[in-house]
């Protein structure tokens, strides 16, 4: 026992303590006032949720030695794994969650019928449900727990912080909780792939504040001279997600007491705004924040170092510069004035070059190792995901040009394209890494069962076949009957006739999709029996990959 | 070809340069926010001042209370999930759903909603199109007007009182916001709801002047209360109704 040393509570412990309880008086404050039963019920969430967090935080300092973790013991650095393998369980979780809502907005396309003319179960409150869980469910907590374990693994330094990365974690989570609660309940602002209203997103943005900090006070204390490549794809992923979401949700609530909130920009300029923040959203948290999980695991995967470290400066600073141009491309025709939309045109087409420079530097890396294909579905899974990568960032510089828009764009081409990169390349790289990473965390040998991994990747790779080739079908056959004309001169369809043409597709779309969803199943079997009763091993014998020169 | 070490050859490269970034979080940052700033204020920031962005166009004004209150409950159910309202300048969407959409009739609209897909065809320009009884019949059950339909019903609208009482707070929000909702039209937001939606002869021609073209019926004669169907409709039917396209000269506003 070290009795020289007085137990003293933290100044973080101490403060976050007292600001949870601060935070749980204004949430009760607000539930007595508020406008509506849902905003209410929101509020005492909060509450509750400041309480337990008050409670956590007081129960952890009782529990824990006078003396705060240490950094590094016997010469090795005392890596923070909690937090991350929270991120990880909980990535699985949501991404069930949310490929089953998939699964039922799809058969509800098919068959209306299960809408069940309730509020709670209609399209237009699930659908958001489902993006929102898979995009900053499911991909969020990916990230959160790859970024946790790269940034400290490449810097060689235990995470900055100690209830920092915890209250990353589960601040993000509560606003997942949060969000999807309120699409059911018709929280909503409207606008997509950012539709929490003024509240979570306040509270998205302290928790967001403080990731970033973790993040760079982390990379402040490493003990390798060099910035390994993840994480400038990780930083750039949560400095452009932090601009990207305070500018977009720029609104003014109705009250205090009301969960309404207008958003300041209008029209035009909110379309624009809009988009600029959707496409990065795609191009900030879906794509640069995967390819940091590409360029950590592939090559830890493969044992071989990446493939050329000049291509991925190359393509860094390209992608992220070109990325942020490319949003008018889902304004094409409309009242958007024509030099903006020209813009948008030609940066995305050049965008396909930096977006091709990271597939050749993941696939490339596999030079001289390709033969582990064969062997290990963990890496096929990834490397496919890469392959997936480079067909989707194709079909989507191809899709801006403006005449193929014309055809493509309000159909369901669109939700094709999106699901290629989605289910192929977000889902498939980040099951890569859970399958990676989970040995890692619970000290295990490999995953429970790699013959399961290959059930899982053939499975749901089928799956993703059949979900993208009926939603192209779907697409074109739509498009062009919309624009069908008879040789009188006539329109050729109405609206309803091609509405029924999808049926057929709508029903092998849910097919596919709930192909996937099977796979994710067997995927979280696997894992539970990996941390449960998998082979243990003595030292982690994870060391961080690194990139030569070349 | 020979691998040179350019550090210790002492060369300064683009490659040896670039470890500055590599080197200092910090200045990574920065670099990073540099890289990502241009494109957005290139893009974003000229559409608030160049003249020609938004055409000047007769007859847009700011939503009725009853209209607002009817919006919000489009957005709440996610109906721009599956319908757009932004008609292209192609030769098959304006015959089949009229007139291009104009950046100055969705100007007022905090947020926009364009949308992103149709599932359901546009509605930029369903405004009276089709009858308030059509409406009822297909919120209620879409499948008794369309019988290929495949968009959810919404029987429940028509079952719950339109219970907006802080109306009034929202047109001061967006009045704040510029929307041109002056302090006449805040201060009888309530009253001018009812006006709208009960046909209240007495204040009728007050609402008219402060929301001209706008259609006031007896929408609660039909569940003797104001519902949230009656405020969706009133919504629907006022959508693309606005400008007047037999007088609107496009070339006007070549600028």
């Amino acid at each position: 026992m070290m009795h020289g040393i007085q137990k003293k509570m933290t100044w973080g412990e101490g403060g976050l303590a007292l600001a949870m309880a601060g935070l749980a008086v204004l949430s009760l404050l607000v539930a007595a006032k508020a406008y509506t039963t849902a905003y209410a019920f929101h509020a005492y969430l909060f509450a509750a949720a400041s309480v337990a967090a008050v409670f956590a935080i007081l129960n952890r300092y009782y529990e824990r030695p006078a003396e705060l973790p240490a950094q590094v013991i016997d010469g090795k650095p005392n890596y923070q794994l909690g937090p991350i393998k929270f991120a990880t369980i909980a990535a699985v979780f949501w991404g069930i969650a949310g490929f089953l809502v998939g699964v039922i907005i799809a058969s509800q396309l098919a068959y209306p019928v299960l809408n069940f003319d309730l509020p709670y179960t209609a399209f237009g409150r699930l659908r958001p449900l489902h993006t929102s869980a898979v995009i900053f469910a499911f991909g969020g907590n990916v990230l959160l727990a790859t970024s946790f374990y790269v940034v400290q693994r490449t810097c060689r330094a235990r995470i900055a912080g100690d209830l920092a990365p915890w209250f990353v974690v589960l601040g993000y989570n509560f606003f997942i909780v949060i969000a999807g609660t309120g699409y059911l309940l018709g929280i909503t602002q409207g606008k997509e792939y950012a539709e929490p209203e003024w509240y979570s997103d306040l509270w998205l943005t302290i928790v967001w504040v403080v990731y970033l900090l973790v993040f760079l006070f982390t990379l402040a204390k490493r003990e390798e001279p060099h910035i390994y490549v993840a994480n400038w794809f990780y930083l750039a992923f949560i400095a452009t997600v932090a601009v990207l979401h305070l500018v977009n949700n720029s609104a003014v609530p109705v009250s205090l007491f009301s969960p309404k909130s207008y958003i300041v920009w209008s029209g035009l300029q909110d379309a624009m705004v809009q988009w600029w923040y959707g496409h990065n959203a795609v191009g900030f948290f879906l794509t640069a924040g995967f390819l940091a999980i590409m360029y950590y695991f592939m090559p830890k995967r493969a044992e071989r170092p990446v493939y050329s470290y000049r291509l991925s400066i190359i393509h860094f600073w390209a992608l992220i510069f070109m990325y942020i141009w490319a949003g008018p491309h889902h304004l094409h025709y409309t009242a958007l004035p024509d030099w903006a939309q020209t813009l948008g045109m030609t940066f995305s087409i050049m965008l396909w070059m930096p977006s091709w420079g990271g597939m050749i530097n993941g696939l490339m890396t596999l030079s001289g190792a390709w033969d582990k294909l064969r062997t290990d579905p963990v890496l096929r899974m990834m490397v496919v995901s890469i392959a997936f990568y480079g067909m989707s960032t194709f079909e989507g510089p191809m899709m801006s040009i403006k005449a193929v828009n014309s055809l493509s764009h309000y159909t369901d081409w669109t939700i094709g394209h999106v699901h290629s990169g989605a289910l192929g390349w977000v889902a498939y790289i980040s099951f890569g890494a859970i399958y990676c990473l989970v040995p890692w965390l619970w000290n295990k040998r490999e995953v429970y069962s790699l013959k399961l991994v290959n059930w899982h990747f053939w499975i749901s790779t089928i799956g993703i076949v059949i979900y993208i080739s009926s939603m192209w079908v779907a697409g074109i056959l739509q498009g062009l009957m919309w624009r069908s004309y008879t040789k009188l001169g006539f329109l050729e369809y109405s609206f309803i006739e091609t509405t029924e043409a999808l049926h057929p597709m709508y029903v092998i779309r849910a097919i596919g999709g709930a192909m996937f969803l099977v796979g994710a199943l067997i995927m979280a079997y696997n894992i539970y029996r990996t941390i449960v009763d998998g082979e243990p091993v003595k030292e982690a014998s994870a060391k961080p990959a690194l990139a030569t020169g070349h | 070809m020979a691998h040179h070490d350019p550090v210790s050859a002492g060369k300064q490269t683009v490659w040896t340069r670039h470890q500055v970034f590599e080197k200092n979080s910090i200045i990574l940052l920065i670099g990073i926010l540099i890289a990502i700033s241009i494109g957005g204020l290139v893009e974003i920031v000229p559409l608030f001042y160049l003249k020609s962005t938004i055409e000047r166009v007769e007859g847009v004004r700011p939503l009725s209370p009853l209209e607002l209150a009817g919006r919000n409950i489009y957005i709440r159910e996610g109906c721009y999930n599956c319908h757009s309202q932004m008609i292209r300048p192609l030769r098959d969407e304006v015959e089949r759903y009229g007139h291009y959409s104009l950046a100055a009739e969705s100007m007022y609209d905090h947020p926009f909603q364009w949308g992103s897909k149709r599932t359901g065809p546009d509605i930029a320009r369903v405004g009276g199109k089709y009858s308030d009884d059509w409406h009822r019949d297909h919120m209620r059950n879409p499948r008794s007007v369309v019988p290929a339909s495949i968009m959810p019903g919404y029987p429940f609208l028509e079952q719950t009182p339109l219970s907006v009482p802080h109306i009034a707070e929202d047109l001061a929000v967006l009045a704040l916001e510029g929307v041109p909702y002056s302090k006449e039209m805040i201060d009888n937001a309530l009253s001018d709801l009812v006006t709208q939606g009960m046909a209240e002869d007495q204040n009728t021609a007050a609402f008219l002047k402060r929301y001209p073209k706008a259609q006031v019926r007896d929408l609660a004669a039909v569940q003797g209360r104001l519902t949230e169907l009656d405020a969706v409709i009133a919504y629907l039917q006022q959508l693309g109704t606005q400008v007047d396209f037999k007088i609107y000269d496009d070339k006007a506003n070549i600028r």
